[in-house]
């Protein structure tokens, strides 16, 4: 089988369905209220909290990314070795891992001169919102309007290099 | 000897704390916790590792027709990912009432904002994942590809905001 998008879909171990377990939606729904909570308590909601992490001024964003990587390091670390299955889903777990090209560097550094221009990044914005912040949706429809642009310029050069491609 | 170096520690720590954590770093440990159990709580009840990115695809397949939006991956996971993020505003709406802060403006400009975003959501999705789904889930799984894609968005991000400073663009 082939990769139709060329961008390691078949890696993705996030595209399940999500009505296999009636606890699924409201444990996504919870996993993400503490997410969003973590976001506020940090102060990363707020886009000038990240602009002096960037410039030097204040160096807390490395307790942040740092504290939420080995929480989460320990329990996928874990469970992986575990052997055992997800209760909610029944899959396998495994690391997050995608594989290595070009694409990984270009797009790291586009998104780098947006975060480093605006101070936001897709939870962080959410969660601004969160906080009562609706100058944010600027940032959110200029999100959408990126990830629209991406799709739609990718979908054309695909279609010009391979004009039979099944869908 | 063993007094002098600790008295010479202390002071360097107290000298780093104010210098590089003005605001202390408490609350910055705390929030990174709590982003990481927020992650934890979904990754050990369905394995999947949940990035905030991906978000932005799979609501566009509920309005675009594009093939590209309409994937099994984006179709299949797009309502759970509407739920993630509705809980992402609700947790930090809820903090930010209980703490007072309800209601905070950035100063940031609304052009910056924008452009800034149209760069993320082009970046995001070329680079296959952001802050949380290469920083946090990424980087949690020791996955090199994360910890590179990482390395390049925090130096160039750095390099943009410094820039920008120096120009005297504020805040």
């Amino acid at each position: 089988m082939s990769d139709p998008t060329g961008d390691g879909a078949l890696e993705e171990t996030d595209d399940r369905g999500s009505d296999q377990h009636p606890l699924f939606l409201p444990v996504v729904f919870l996993g993400g209220v503490v997410f969003g909570a973590g976001l506020a308590v940090s102060q990363m909601a707020r886009p000038e909290i990240v602009l002096e992490f960037l410039q030097f001024r204040d160096l807390g964003l490395v307790f942040v990314m740092g504290g939420a990587a080995v929480v989460v390091g320990i329990t996928v670390f874990g469970l992986v070795n575990s052997g055992r299955r997800a209760p909610l889903t029944g899959d396998p777990y495994r690391r997050r891992l995608k594989s290595m090209d070009r694409n990984v560097l270009v797009g790291g550094g586009i998104f780098g001169v947006g975060w480093g221009l605006s101070g936001i990044c897709p939870g962080a914005a959410y969660a601004s919102l969160g906080i009562g912040n609706v100058i944010i949706l600027y940032g959110i429809a200029g999100m959408f309007l990126g990830a629209y642009l991406q799709g739609y310029l990718r979908e054309l050069t695909a279609e010009t290099l391979e004009p039979a491609v099944a869908d | 000897m063993i007094d002098a170096t600790v008295q010479l520690g202390e002071t360097v720590i107290a000298l780093l704390g104010s210098e590089l954590f003005p605001r202390g770093w408490e609350h910055y440990l705390l929030g990174g916790l709590f982003i990481g159990l927020g992650t934890a709580i979904i990754y050990a009840a369905t394995a999947i590792p949940a990035g905030a990115s991906t978000f932005l695809e799979s609501t566009l397949s509920y309005a675009s027709r594009l093939r590209r939006f309409q994937q099994p991956r984006f179709v299949s996971s797009r309502d759970w990912r509407v739920v993630f993020t509705v809980g992402i505003v609700a947790g930090a709406a809820g903090y930010s009432v209980v703490a007072g802060e309800f209601v905070w403006l950035t100063d940031v400009q609304p052009w910056r904002l924008f452009v800034g975003g149209i760069l993320i959501g082009v970046g995001t999705r070329i680079g296959k994942g952001c802050t949380s789904g290469h920083g946090v889930c990424g980087v949690g799984s020791g996955s090199r590809t994360s910890i590179l894609n990482v390395a390049v968005f925090m130096l160039v991000a750095i390099g943009v905001a410094q820039l920008l400073f120096a120009m005297g663009v504020r805040p």
